[in-house]
């Protein structure tokens, strides 16, 4: 997945706020389509975890915007990305099954939001300009709470008794 | 607006109200951002761009898409393809198949797009299986994939797609991997501007029929050199490639396919003369 170096070093608030509204807005376009995914094939229950998880993003997305003032990062958004690969807190999509449950959601969210901490926490530790420092830590701070809140919201699901690899009417027609 | 500013479009104004059926997971959903991304960072409007595909998984990406599309016959894409943007060279005109239909059906039109040179962009999504059809080997299924249609393995070795490309002539040739969206839209973006047939093997998992290529994202890597004009040495490097990596391979300079002009206009009276016995 991503690393740190996937981007140019960053030099200023502005650029930091344009990279971590773009990260977030990516997580919530993800997760649409995992509820998509997940609604086309019947599973109401995970669907409205994801639209949950999408609409948790978006707030975020919403604040940094909000935080970013007139520096317009929705606006200069651009459509493809800054990555090489991926966003730091980009959902893993090859990871969905139409056998997931609601804990293999919230394993793939936690997952996310434990790379964008590190990513943050990498910004932060590299920040030479004061501004930027201040603003990654606030952010690590952020992803913190959000590794917590998947944690706490893990809690609630069990271990399953059945995984993706005990399908018992499995799809490998041919095996 | 004024009426002479460029039109903006976001990629979500590629697609369709139409919800994909793909299985969850399935690589194709990446390969969907990817295009709608990369239509948008081309700044063409969905009216001036025709998305031709054939049959399986990966052929139902016209009508996930708000472009043209045309769903064709099997393995047919691409002559579908040349013929409209031979007739229609101002439209955009983006082919997408899988390794079956592209590979197999479609291989012989494959060579021969390649060789003709019209200004196409293929984009090939390979998993190595026809999923559509429940998990038959596929031309780049491994000699040892066994299932119990094909126990121990087909034994027979894989179709190159790079190399075929390569050696038929098509003017631009990559590989991506659907799960790297940003990499993927990038190639495409620059397939689509670069003249002539621009192929793209798109690596896409199958989650379903092969769970095991999940492994896919620890196994692709970035190609170690950079893309060559020079189609020999592309070749040599396709000797040592293990098809799994990822850029842009080659960029040729061979001029597109350009039609000779037909006549403006057709006398019928005339036309059926040469028919009289």
């Amino acid at each position: 997945m991503s690393e740190t170096s996937d981007i140019e070093p960053v030099r200023s608030s502005a650029q930091l706020y344009a990279i971590a509204y773009e990260i977030e807005a990516d997580a919530v376009e993800r997760y649409k389509l995992l509820a998509d995914q997940m609604q086309t094939h019947n599973n109401d229950e995970l669907a409205r975890i994801f639209l949950d998880l999408a609409r948790a993003e978006g707030l975020h997305a919403d604040e940094i915007r909000r935080l970013a003032g007139d520096l317009g990062v929705e606006s200069k958004r651009g459509p493809i990305g800054s990555w090489r690969t991926e966003s730091p807190e980009s959902a893993d999509l090859n990871a969905a099954h139409y056998l997931m449950t609601p804990r293999d959601a919230l394993q793939m969210a936690l997952a996310a939001e434990e790379r964008a901490l590190a990513f943050y926490t990498g910004l932060a530790s590299a920040a030479i300009d004061p501004a930027v420092k201040k603003l990654a830590e606030d952010l690590v701070e952020e992803e913190l709470e959000h590794v917590e809140l998947c944690h706490r919201l893990l809690r609630r699901y069990p271990l399953p008794s059945v995984t993706p690899d005990d399908d018992p009417d499995p799809p490998l027609a041919s095996d | 607006m004024s009426a002479t500013a460029p039109l903006t479009c976001k990629p979500g104004d590629y697609k369709s109200d139409t919800k994909p059926i793909w299985c969850p997971g399935c690589g194709d959903y990446h390969v969907l951002m990817a295009l709608t991304r990369a239509l948008a960072a081309l700044g063409l409007p969905p009216e001036q761009i025709a998305i031709v595909s054939g049959i399986g998984c990966s052929s139902r990406i016209p009508a996930y898409t708000t472009c043209y599309g045309f769903h064709g016959v099997h393995g047919r894409s691409l002559p579908v393809a040349a013929g409209l943007k031979i007739v229609r060279p101002d439209l955009t005109v983006i082919v997408a198949s899988g390794d079956g239909d592209g590979y197999s059906i479609g291989g012989n039109h494959f060579m021969h797009a390649c060789r003709r040179n019209v200004d196409l962009t293929y984009l090939v999504m390979d998993n190595h299986i026809y999923g559509m059809t429940k998990g038959q080997p596929s031309p780049t299924t491994e000699p040892d994939f066994d299932t119990a249609l094909t126990p121990g393995g087909t034994g027979v070795r894989p179709f190159n797609p790079l190399v075929v490309a390569l050696a038929s002539g098509a003017n631009f040739v990559a590989r991506a991997y659907a799960g790297n969206l940003h990499e993927t839209a990038n190639i495409i973006v620059e397939a689509v501007r670069h003249p002539g047939f621009s192929f793209i093997e798109i690596l896409s998992p199958c989650i379903t029929y092969r769970p095991d290529q999940r492994a896919w994202k620890d196994r692709v890597h970035a190609a170690p050199v950079t893309a060559t004009d020079e189609a020999a040495r592309a070749a040599r490097r396709l000797m040592t490639d293990d098809g799994f990596n990822l850029g842009v391979l080659y960029r040729g300079n061979r001029r597109p396919y350009q039609p000779v002009a037909a006549a403006e206009t057709c006398d019928l009276v005339e036309f059926e003369k040469g028919f009289e016995i």
